[in-house]
C-alpha cells in the first residue's frame, strides 16, 4: 500500500530572536499510509502545528522533503494539487469561514477549483449531509455553535474531495459537546469515506481513537506506535509534559498497588471488563 | 448595546422585487434615482410617489423599516429644507428681522425635502430586498467590464463579502472586550467627550490586534482552500436574467418616460 504522506529528514528553521535560527522541526521521518487515522501529540511549541502546515505546502521545508500522495511539496507546479489532495481544518472555526451563508462557504473551495456550478451544488449538499448540517444550509455562520461552525469548516474541505484531511487542533476552542460532535465527524470521515486523517492534538482522549500515534517534542519525534503501546509509557509521557488518558493513569496506579491487569487499557469499557474479571 | 446594530439589513422574502436579478435591480435603482432629478413640477412628484408606493407594496417591506432608514439622515433633510425655505428670493409671505420666508422658498423646500426622502427610500428598497451576497455578486458582475481599465471587480466583491462576514464577529468581540475592561473598572459611559474617547483606547487596541490576527488566519485558511484570486473561479449560484427582469425593465422605462413627459404637462 502506498503512502499518503511521506517525509524524509524534514527540517524547518526560522529566524528567532537574537539572530540565531530556531529549529521548529528537526529531522523528521514519517510515513502515513493511505486510509489511516493518525494522531500527532505534543504540548505547545513542540512543532506539531508547524509540521501540519508542511503537509499542504503552507510552509516549505528548509531541508529534507515532504511528499503528499507522491507529490513533492517544493515543486511549485504541484501546489494546488497538493492543497486539493490534503485539506486542512484549523483551530478557530470563526477565522476560517469566508461567506455569510453556510452553503456559500462550503462552496468556496470547489469554486476556487473551477468546478462546474451544477456539480458544486451537488458537492455542497453531499458535504453538508456528511457533517449532518444540511438543515443549516441557509443559516448565517455566526449564529451557530462552535461545534457546528467547525463542522461547516469540515464540510468546506470535504466539498473539495480531498484524499487526506489535516486537523490542526480542531477541538481546542470548543466545549465538550462541540468536541464530541467534531470527533464523531472525523471518525466517520475515516471509516465511511476512507479519507486519511491526520489529527494534531493535545487531548489524549482524542489521540486514543487513532490507529497510530506520533509524539513530538522540540521538533523531534520522540515516541510512536499504536495508542496502546504509546500510552503504556505513563512515566515517559509525563516527563514530556503530556497527560495520559484517565483510564491509563488509573491502570498504572492499580498496577503499582499490586493489582494484576494488562497495562494497555485505554477505554472505560475495557477497564470495566478487566475490573469485572478480577477476584 | 452592540447587538441592535444591523448592517445591510435584508428582509428575506419571495416577492417579485426580491426575485429580480441583483444586476438589474442595481441598474434600475440607479436609473430611478437619476430620473428623480429630472422632475420639475408637482405632477412629476405625484407620479413618482405613486410608483414608489407601488414598489413598497409589492416588495412587502414594512413601512416602519423605511422610516427608520430615514432617521440617520434627518439632520441633512431638515438642513436642506430650512436652507431652501429661507434663501430663496420671491414673493414674501412673512418677515422676521432679517429673515424672510417666501412662497417660492416654501415650495422649493418641500420639493427638495421630498426628493431626498425619495432618494433614500429608493436606495433602502434595494438593500432591504437583496441579500448581501446577491448584492456583492451583482456589483462584481457589473464591474467586470471595467476590469480592463484596472477596476479590481473580484477583489472588491471579496472584500465586501469578508467584511459582511466579520462584522457580527467583531461586534461580538467588542462586546466581550468591553465587558472584560468594565470588570476591571473601566468606565465607558461617564465623563466628557475627551475622557470618553480616552476610555476607548483600551478597547480599540485589543480589538485591532485581534482583527489583524484573524485576518492572518483567514488568509491562511483561504490559501489552504485553494483560493488564488478571481481567475478561473466558478460560482455555485449563477445570476440569470428571467422574464421577471424584462418586465421590471419595461415598467421602469415606461415610468421614466412618464416622468420625462410630466415636464411638459
Amino acid at each position: 500500500m502506498s503512502n499518503m504522506i511521506f517525509t524524509s529528514n524534514l527540517t524547518f528553521e526560522y529566524h528567532g530572536h537574537h539572530e540565531h535560527n530556531v529549529k521548529a522541526i528537526d529531522d523528521l521521518n514519517i510515513e502515513i499510509k493511505k486510509g489511516s487515522f493518525v494522531a500527532v501529540l505534543g504540548h505547545n511549541g513542540s512543532g506539531k502545528s508547524t509540521f501540519a502546515k508542511h503537509l499542504n505546502a503552507l510552509l516549505l521545508p528548509s531541508d529534507g522533503s515532504v511528499y503528499v500522495d507522491s507529490m513533492d511539496t517544493r515543486d511549485e507546479k504541484n501546489l494546488w494539487n497538493i492543497r486539493q489532495t490534503a485539506g486542512m481544518v484549523f483551530q478557530n472555526p470563526d477565522n476560517q469561514l469566508v461567506a455569510t451563508i453556510v452553503e456559500e462557504d462550503v462552496a468556496f473551495g470547489p469554486e476556487n477549483l473551477g468546478v462546474r456550478s451544477d456539480l458544486i451544488r451537488e458537492r455542497v449538499d453531499e458535504a453538508l449531509m456528511t457533517v449532518e448540517m444540511l438543515e443549516y444550509a441557509k443559516h448565517a455562520p455566526h449564529l451557530l455553535s462552535g461545534g457546528q461552525k467547525q463542522r461547516i469548516a469540515i464540510a468546506g474541505i470535504i466539498a473539495m474531495k480531498p484524499k487526506c484531511i489535516i486537523f490542526d487542533e480542531p477541538t481546542a476552542m470548543l466545549d465538550p459537546i462541540g468536541r464530541r460532535e467534531v470527533m464523531d465527524t472525523i471518525k466517520k470521515l475515516n471509516k465511511e469515506e476512507g479519507i486519511t486523517i491526520i489529527l494534531i492534538t493535545h487531548y489524549m482522549d482524542e489521540a486514543v481513537q487513532a490507529d497510530y500515534v506520533y509524539v513530538m517534542e522540540e521538533g523531534k519525534l520522540v515516541m510512536q506506535g499504536m495508542p496502546k503501546e504509546v500510552f503504556r509509557e505513563v512515566e515517559e509521557l509525563k516527563k514530556l509534559g503530556l497527560d495520559v488518558p484517565q483510564v491509563t493513569e488509573l491502570t498504572s496506579k492499580l498496577i503499582a498497588e499490586g493489582i494484576r491487569m494488562p497495562s494497555d487499557i485505554l477505554t472505560v469499557e475495557e477497564m470495566v471488563v478487566e475490573l469485572c474479571r478480577l477476584k | 448595546m452592540m447587538k441592535n446594530i444591523t448592517i445591510g439589513q435584508y428582509i428575506p422574502g419571495d416577492t417579485s422585487i426580491h426575485n429580480m436579478d441583483p444586476r438589474i435591480k442595481i441598474l434600475l435603482t440607479l436609473l430611478i434615482i437619476t430620473i428623480l432629478f429630472f422632475i420639475t413640477n408637482f405632477i412629476g412628484y405625484v407620479v413618482f410617489s405613486i410608483f414608489l408606493a407601488l414598489i413598497v407594496y409589492i416588495s412587502k417591506v414594512p413601512f416602519k423599516l423605511l422610516l427608520r432608514g430615514l432617521r440617520p439622515l434627518l439632520v441633512i433633510i431638515i438642513f436642506t429644507v430650512v436652507l431652501n425655505a429661507f434663501m430663496t428670493q420671491g414673493e414674501v409671505i412673512f418677515r422676521f428681522w432679517a429673515i424672510k420666508v417666501t412662497k417660492e422658498g416654501l415650495i422649493l423646500a418641500g420639493l427638495m425635502g421630498l426628493r431626498l426622502v425619495f432618494l433614500i427610500t429608493g436606495a433602502s428598497i434595494l438593500t432591504l430586498t437583496t441579500s448581501p451576497i446577491a448584492l456583492t455578486d451583482g456589483i462584481e458582475k457589473l464591474l467586470n467590464p471595467f476590469k480592463k481599465i484596472g477596476v479590481p471587480a473580484h477583489e472588491l466583491a471579496m472584500m465586501m463579502t469578508i467584511a459582511l462576514r466579520f462584522i457580527p464577529t467583531l461586534l461580538e468581540e467588542t462586546d466581550k472586550i468591553m465587558k472584560a475592561q468594565m470588570a476591571r473598572g473601566a468606565d465607558f459611559e461617564t465623563g466628557n467627550l475627551i475622557n470618553r474617547a480616552k476610555a476607548m483606547v483600551p478597547l480599540l487596541v485589543p480589538l485591532f490586534i485581534s482583527a489583524f490576527r484573524r485576518a492572518e488566519e483567514l488568509a491562511l485558511a483561504m490559501e489552504a482552500r485553494c483560493y488564488r484570486g478571481g481567475e478561473n473561479r466558478t460560482r455555485m449560484k449563477q445570476l440569470k436574467i428571467t422574464r421577471l427582469d424584462y418586465v421590471g425593465i419595461a415598467v421602469a422605462i415606461a415610468f421614466c418616460a412618464a416622468i420625462v413627459g410630466s415636464r411638459y404637462v
